[in-house]
Order: C-alpha cells, then structure tokens, then sequence
C-alpha cells in the first residue's frame, strides 16, 4: 500500500514535450510515492503516452524526471532498472516463442542465471503458451507476456500505458484483477488510462490531462464531485411499485422521469446511492440498475 | 558507459534475425552462387590461358563484390533502425535498462558479422571448389579480397544505418538505399568521369573524386593488390602510384574504415537527436 510518509519514488518536475509546434506535454509535475497506484487520465490525445514515456527518457524532454533519486536523463539506465514498462502498442520480435522472448528480456535485465520462469508464468497463465510463437498470441496473451516481461527482475514500479485498451471485457477483468493483486503486494503503479470506471478501481490518485496540461490532482473518489459531471441511473422495478417510487424520489428533490420497467434518475457526483437507499428505506425492491 | 554484455545479447538478437530475413539470405545465396559460377569458369580457361585458380577467381569477384556487397550491406543497415522504429520494438527495447550506445552497438555489430559470415560463405565454397580443382596459387590475393569485400561491406551498412537514423519509416530507408547503391554503383565511374570532362579536373582531382566514393576505394585496393599496378585505371591509377607508392594501401583501406566510423557516429548523433519515434 501507498507510503506517503517516505520520500516519493519518482518526481517529475517541469516535464514539457514539444513535437514541433505542438505542445503534447505543458509543464506537468507530480510526485509518485512507493506503493502508490497513480492514474494518468484523460482523453486520446490529453499527452498520457508522452508523459509515461518520457518518464522512461525513451524521448528528449524539458524538465526533470528522478525515479528514486536518479535522473533518467543521466542515470536511465539505472532508473530503468528499477521500472517495468508495459505499452500500449505491444511490440515484440514476432517470431521469438514466448519462451525465446523471456529470456532475451531476462538477459537484459540481468536477471540471474538459472532463474525459474514457471511461478511467474504460472501466475499471468502463460505456462501452456511458452513455445508458441508471439504472432500466434491472442492479445488478451501478449498483454499478459508484456506484463510478465515487466515483472521480470521484480522492479518496484510498473509503468502501464493503456494497460486494456485492447483487451475484451473479460481480458480486461483479468488484467485488471493481476493489477491490483501487484498493487496490494507493494508495486507502485503509474498507469494511463482514459476509462474512468478502470482508474476508480485501481488508482489511489488520479492525474487529469487535457491538452498536456495537468489540471486536477485528486483520489478517485473525489474526482466525479470535482469533475461536476451528473450521471443518469436507470433503475428497475416491479411494475406496481413505479408509481411510488417515482413520488418517493420526486418528494426529494430528486430530476426522476418513467422509463419503461422502472424510472431514470439524474444523479449527482457522489450522490448516486442516495436514490436506491431512499427506495430501500420506502420498502421498494430493486430489481436491478444501470448507470449512463 | 557501455555494457558490452548487452552489445552482445543484441549482436546475437540482430545475428538470429538475419538468418530469417528473407532478403539477406538470397543476397548470400546469389553472392555465394555466382561466385562459384565465376571461379568455375575461371578454372575452365586455365588450361587455355595458363593462369591459376585463386588470383583469375579474385580478378573476375571484384565486380560481383562492387555490385552484390554493398547492396546487402546499405538495405540491412536501412533496415536496421527504421523498420524496429516502424514496428515499436525499438521503443521496448529503449524501455530495458540498455542505453543508445549498447542498442546502436549492438544492432551494428550483430549485422556485421551476418555480413562478413554471408561473404565468408561465399568466398569459402568458392574457395574449396579451387582447392579441389588444384588451382592453389595467389591465396594471399584472394584472402586481401576478402578482406577488402567484408569492410566495403561493414562501410556500406554504416551507410545503411545513417540513412535508417535519419528515415521515418523502414520502407522510405530502403528506397533511399536502393537510389544511393544505384548511384555508387552505376553511375560512380560515370559521374567522375563526366565531372572530370565538364570541369576540366587535374589528375589529382581525379583521383581524389575517386577517393569520395567507398566503392572506388575498394575497387582500387582491390586492382592494386592483384595486379600491384594501377595501369587499368588509367592516368589516375598511374598518378596514385607515383604519388603515394607504398603507402597507397594503407590510405586505401585507412579510408574505407572512416567510411566505416564516420556514417556510424553519425547516425548514433542523429538517432539520439531524434529519441526513438
């Protein structure tokens, strides 16, 4: 879990990306304590895969990046020692096996002679697929193959660009759920995502970019009341108990409209759970909801 | 500071690569082909002419190693950095704990040890079809020119690699390569001697045009250590002799390695500039 009480493991200060006469990341600092699962969110094009990767100096930037305590611009090698770097785009030699693939990547990061892949391949699922080759993977497959790759040399900090951009739903769950699982074990994860139910499940702090630049800071949970953005429930109901429940919601204020099996509720940030707990009180089943 | 173990983990990468890029092994294959179809011929007019095996073999692969070497040598260094870059797995690469210097390095020397293996097969199986055809003379010749072969070979991959720091994408690199080996290649004699015609060049200007082109440079080492006359290259081969006598190997082959560290700083400079995009 986040330690926010010791020094913070990576420091960015001033970073600013230009590609020309674009600015792709505007002056963006922030610091990353250990333990800490930090989201960088935003739209397409907000400056989250620039960010990241100058993190990791894979670009000339302006500013400074330390990650525990050295300078990526003169120390990145050491500085990518201590960093496990997943990408969006999964680009490995197509025609190593898995297996081949580890094992270039485990020499490169000096990984001891002798070490024993199976616990780790174990736990992301890749036992059955180490002599396939990497074109053959599905991407649900390489993602796990890139996330092993990182794991290699168990760095402290991973650093995930749009860790389940292409992932189907059910992948997703499970990358997500290996995610947390290395987030309770102690990483520290900085992480791009633009899906905020995948930020407010995995981040303990929440970076908005928009235009390259940083304009909110806060937790999770803290973010939909900062952002002001209202949501609409969709909640169903048995058929004889519509018309109460609408008059229940509508005695409190709430913006409450028919809708089909049940009634549509326009609800605030943070205030999602005050409706169904106002039909809870009032004795209504709630058969199931949706949030829109 | 350079990890040479990770220069060699890379070398080794870039040297497995090469035994599947399809284009690499038919340049080997057709280089080594040819060559024993040349050396063949050559052992068939000994008879006739009078003239041993290796030094007639070495005479006739000068022109095969002017066309075939340094077109395998710039389209595998063209793709060397801009098709990875294409790809993304340049960017994977540079996310490892390696830095430029290793990757550059690495990527450098694995190609040119595919390179100097294909020339070496070439002139290996060439060589054992003259041993067993008894032709055993001039065997220091042909080792010069192998010689001579595998550094305008690792020159023209540094070539290769400056172009692909410089192009965005793998194919744009090898279209730039294929138009530069045209260049050198066919229109190399004809553009010195075209210049040397409008311009109204000296001897001396003449020689030292020549000198500007890796090609050329080869070329005459190669003419000189056969024949240890430049009188085929005309004026200019007689002034380089006179001029620089004994000495003219070593600016010969002193030359070409500059073609050789010169590209590559190069493009180490560039791709730094650049980053991995």
């Amino acid at each position: 879990m986040k330690d926010t009480m010791t020094d913070p493991i990576v420091q960015v200060s001033g970073l600013t990306k230009r590609f020309g006469a674009l600015t792709a990341v505007d002056d963006v600092s922030f610091d990353v304590h250990p333990g800490e699962a930090v989201a960088l969110w935003g739209a397409n094009g907000a400056g989250k895969t620039t960010a990241l990767r100058c993190l990791l100096h894979l670009m000339p930037f302006s500013g400074t990046v330390t990650i525990a305590g050295k300078d990526v611009k003169k120390q990145g090698k050491a500085a990518r020692f201590l960093v496990g770097f997943v990408p969006q785009e999964l680009s490995f030699h197509d025609d190593l096996t898995v297996a081949q693939t580890l094992v270039f990547y485990a020499r490169l990061k000096k990984v001891a002679d002798g070490y024993d892949f199976t616990p780790l391949l174990e736990r992301l699922e890749l036992l059955p697929h180490v002599q396939k080759r990497v074109r053959d993977l599905s991407g649900g497959l390489k993602q796990r193959l890139a996330l092993a790759i990182a794991l290699l040399a168990d760095p402290p900090i991973l650093v995930l660009d749009e860790p389940t951009s292409n992932l189907d739903i059910r992948a997703r769950e499970d990358f997500l759920r290996f995610l947390h699982d290395l987030r309770e074990s102690g990483k520290t994860l900085v992480f791009s995502s633009h899906r905020l139910e995948e930020v407010i499940a995995l981040a303990d702090r929440v970076l908005l970019l928009e235009a390259g630049k940083l304009v909110l800071a806060a937790p999770p949970h803290e973010l939909e009341k900062e952002l002001g953005r209202a949501s609409t429930l969709h909640v169903i109901l048995p058929a004889p108990t519509i018309e109460p429940a609408l008059e229940i919601l509508a005695a409190h204020g709430l913006p409450v409209s028919r809708n089909g099996q049940g009634v549509r509720i326009r609800v605030q940030p943070g205030a999602k759970a005050e409706a169904l707990r106002l039909l809870h009180d009032a004795g209504i089943l709630v058969e199931d909801f949706s949030l829109e | 500071m350079v990890d040479f173990e990770n220069v060699l983990i890379l070398a080794q990468k870039e040297l497995h690569d090469a035994g599947r890029n399809r284009w690499f092994m038919l340049y080997a294959l057709a280089f080594a082909g040819l060559s024993l179809a040349l050396a063949w011929m050559a052992l068939m007019g000994t008879g006739r002419y009078g003239l041993a095996g290796f030094g007639r073999t070495s005479a006739s692969l000068i022109n095969l190693v002017l066309l075939i070497v340094p077109l395998m040598g710039l389209t595998l260094g063209a793709l060397g950095l801009a098709g990875e870059r294409e790809q993304g797995t340049l960017l994977y690469l540079l996310a490892q704990p390696i830095n430029q210097a290793e990757l550059l390095l690495g990527k450098f020397a694995g190609l040119a040890l595919a390179l100097v293996a294909a020339l070496a097969l070439g002139f290996g199986l060439t060589a054992l079809l003259i041993a067993a055809n008894g032709g055993g003379a001039q065997v220091n010749v042909y080792l010069a020119l192998l010689g001579l072969a595998c550094l305008l070979a690792i020159a023209s991959l540094s070539v290769g690699f400056l172009i692909s720091a410089l192009a965005p994408r793998g194919s744009t690199a090898v279209g730039v390569a294929l138009f530069l080996w045209l260049l050198l290649v066919f229109f190399g004699d004809l553009g010195v001697m075209g210049t040397a015609l409008v311009l109204e060049l000296s001897v001396d200007q003449l020689f030292a045009l020549a000198l500007a082109n890796p090609l050329q440079l080869f070329k005459i080492a190669a003419v000189y250590s056969l024949r240890q006359n430049l009188d085929v290259l005309g004026p200019a081969g007689v002034y380089a002799i006179r001029t620089y006598g004994s000495q003219l190997i070593p600016l010969l082959v002193g030359l070409l390695i500059a073609w050789v560290v010169v590209p590559f700083v190069a493009a180490a400079f560039f791709f730094k500039r650049r980053g991995v995009l």
